[in-house]
């Protein structure tokens, strides 16, 4: 059945298709943004990490009491890469609705092992694992809240494992929204000190949270019917794929078709933008739900509702789908952390949402640095520039590669080894 | 111990069975409604095909599932893992695909599909002499793609329709057609075994029976990585449903 990948293939079925680039320079070979985002890395491009990487997934117990509906949930689950000698250790935290187990993290990991780090992966903080067992509030988003219960977990995480390896000093990652929250993260370490992090990398992270999802919500509004058609959408995205694996001769839905896919242009640009998109809500769906079930929010379910676990939640799941993530800022965070401090307004909270709110910090603290593409989406106009102002010459900026298309790519990924690696930038 | 777990999972069903079918609506009397309701979308198209008017029993089956992984099926499969060397585990799936290269190539006939019936049995010969009884598999060595042909396809060719999705205890998301088509798929193994019966004159038959239908579901589940709820999404179940019906479409293009 292959279901797990199956929900990934799903969403890479759905290629656009434009030229390849030239080589000159960068080898990074796909010079559409959305392509690239899709399609991430072909796989002649990526670093040999053939041999075992010893991957493990780890429990933390949270001794919370679930609702019936998350019965599964038996606590914070995080995956774990270690060596059998001593080593530098990275914490990897994961982007937007990723779990600990997501291909970014699973690409990451096998990297960083064959180049003799040990490696801890932690969920993202909009996850539902994560809202449901690890977030003090419940309500993900907040970037110090989220950065706050990150920390508690990377010290419970590190109880844990301390007996288990031998550690020379720590390190951190995070790409897209993870990437962010690393640059908080480093700060409250700074303060307490439980980690010294030696080196914290952002790999095409959000300036502002509020603007990189606006302007992947934006997508949406150049499918046909715009975004309350996502379901017409997708199927009409579906059937065209269908139909081209009807006609050619494929094996399974795997690498070969999506370049194929790709290189027959088999969907234009907009429709490229709107599987980015959908994939995205998808992932939102899943944060909206599980968060208004932990809080009795009444957003998405009845308040008073105790869900059993054989109710359907198709009207849950359409519903939640259809909300974007500005509803959810506007209808359901911002109410909830006014509530918690009358009188807070919007423009406050959205000030704290960025990295405008810790620029003083990241401007002086040489240890951070940041990965990025000249062409990621995630960012504002403006906000390239912002980068280049506060981080100076630690950032990195590459010329194609979409939102972290690029990631696995090997000049890449020698890169950032090797930032990780050395003492200075 | 084989027929009580039998038993047990046949209670188990018939109980969640008259425990009533519908799953519990998303908004029900006394309800305060919640700001978003789906009657707002309702003008947008839906995107599952699946029709599933059994939904409180498939969910409650989909737990019973992951509860029997869970406390049998993967701790057994660990132990195998750790017991028999990796070529002896491909050994032995490669047995029992070897086995049901005869459901493909019976289905292939009733389909009349001739060349992948011809390159079925083709298969079969090569992989059960040369592959020393199916242990081995040279016939895609020699560029002879495996085919996948079951009951539930020739109905499909036939114009039956599929019925409504129906978890499985045990085997999981189906139809009640591809149910249908996996009693029928079982029922002719079982007619040949006994016009065969490879194992009469062992004088152990039962036992021998026994264990390789013991070994073949480890194998089973051994092959299957899809883990029930490991995905943490809240909608598994729907993606799940839905991709059933994706997959089992794409397969029949093929």
């Amino acid at each position: 059945m292959k279901i797990a990948g199956g929900v990934l293939l799903v969403f890479l079925l759905l290629i656009p298709a434009f030229a390849w680039a030239d080589s000159a320079g960068y080898g990074y070979s796909i010079d559409d943004s959305y392509a690239a985002t899709i399609l991430g890395t072909p796989q002649n491009l990526r670093p040999d990490t053939r041999g075992e990487v010893p991957v493990k997934t780890m429990v933390l117990e949270t001794d919370q009491k679930k609702p019936e509906i998350f019965f599964y949930d038996r606590g914070l689950r995080y995956t774990v890469a270690f060596q059998n000698r001593k080593a530098p250790l990275v914490f990897l935290i994961a982007g937007t609705g990723g779990s600990s187990k997501s291909a970014r993290i699973g690409a990451l990991m096998a990297n960083l092992y064959h180049a003799g780090f040990h490696v801890i992966a932690l969920p993202s903080p909009t996850f539902p694992n994560f809202i449901i067992d690890a977030s003090t509030t419940h309500v993900p988003g907040n970037l110090s809240d989220d950065a706050n219960d990150l920390y508690r977990v990377m010290e419970q995480i590190w109880d844990q494992s301390k007996g288990r390896i031998e550690v020379s000093d720590f390190l951190l990652a995070g790409y897209s929204l993870g990437g962010t929250e690393a640059a908080f993260v480093a700060k409250l370490d700074d303060q307490y000190k439980v980690f010294d992090f030696r080196r914290v990398l952002m790999l095409n992270p959000a300036v502002n949270l509020y603007n990189s999802v606006s302007r992947i919500e934006w997508l949406l509004d150049r499918i046909p019917g715009g975004p309350r058609k996502i379901g017409t959408f997708y199927n009409r995205v579906m059937e065209k794929c269908t139909d081209f694996y009807r006609k050619g001769d494929f094996v399974a839905i795997d690498d070969d078709f999506l370049f194929a896919a790709y290189q027959a242009q088999l969907l234009n640009r907009d429709e490229a933008g709107g599987v980015i998109a959908v994939s995205f809500r998808i992932g939102s769906a899943g944060m909206i739900f599980a968060s208004d079930v932990m809080t009795h929010g009444g957003y998405v379910v009845p308040k008073n509702r105790t869900l059993k676990n054989s109710d359907s939640l198709d009207d849950y799941f359409w519903t939640s789908l259809h909300l974007s993530f500005l509803d959810y800022f506007n209808e359901y965070f911002f109410p909830y952390f006014r509530s918690r401090r009358p009188g807070l307004t919007k423009e406050e909270l959205l000030e704290t949402l960025s990295l405008g709110s810790i620029e003083g910090y990241l401007a002086s603290s040489t240890k951070i640095g940041v990965i990025t593409n000249e062409d990621d989406f995630i960012l504002a106009p403006g906000e390239l520039d912002y980068l280049r102002r506060v981080f100076g010459p630690r950032l990195k900026v590459y010329p194609r590669g979409g939102h972290l298309g690029n990631l696995e790519y090997r000049d890449n990924m020698a890169f950032l080894i090797d930032r990780l690696r050395s003492s200075t930038w | 111990m084989f027929s009580n777990a039998i038993k047990l999972i046949f209670k188990t069903v018939l109980v969640l069975f008259l425990s009533g079918c519908a799953a519990g609506r998303a908004y029900l009397p006394g309800d305060v409604p919640p700001m978003h309701m789906v009657r707002e979308f309702s003008d947008d198209e839906h995107v599952s095909r699946t029709r599933d008017p059994w939904e409180g029993f498939n969910r409650s089956m989909y737990k019973f599932n992951y509860e029997a992984d869970r406390f049998v099926f993967l701790p057994v499969v660990a132990g195998y893992e750790k017991a028999v060397p990796r070529f002896a585990r491909t050994g032995v799936s490669n047995f029992f695909t070897n086995i049901r290269e005869v459901q493909t190539f019976y289905n292939c006939i009733l389909q009349t599909k001739g060349k992948k019936s011809l390159v079925t049995l083709g298969r079969f010969l090569t992989n059960s002499t040369i592959g020393i009884g199916g242990l081995f598999d040279p016939a895609t060595a020699f560029g002879w793609r495996r085919e996948n042909e079951d009951f539930d396809h020739t109905l499909e060719i036939w114009g039956v329709g599929t019925g409504p999705y129906l978890v499985l205890p045990i085997l999981g998301p189906n139809t009640v057609r591809s149910a249908g088509g996996f009693a029928v798929d079982g029922g002719v193994r079982w007619a040949i075994m006994n016009t065969i019966d490879p194992f009469g004159g062992t004088g152990a038959r039962t036992e021998i029976e026994t264990g390789s239908t013991g070994l073949e579901t480890v194998d089973l589940r051994y092959r299957e990585s899809f883990r029930y709820y490991d995905s943490d999404y809240p909608f598994e179940y729907n993606m799940v449903r839905y991709l059933f019906s994706q997959e089992r479409e794409l397969k029949i293009i093929r």
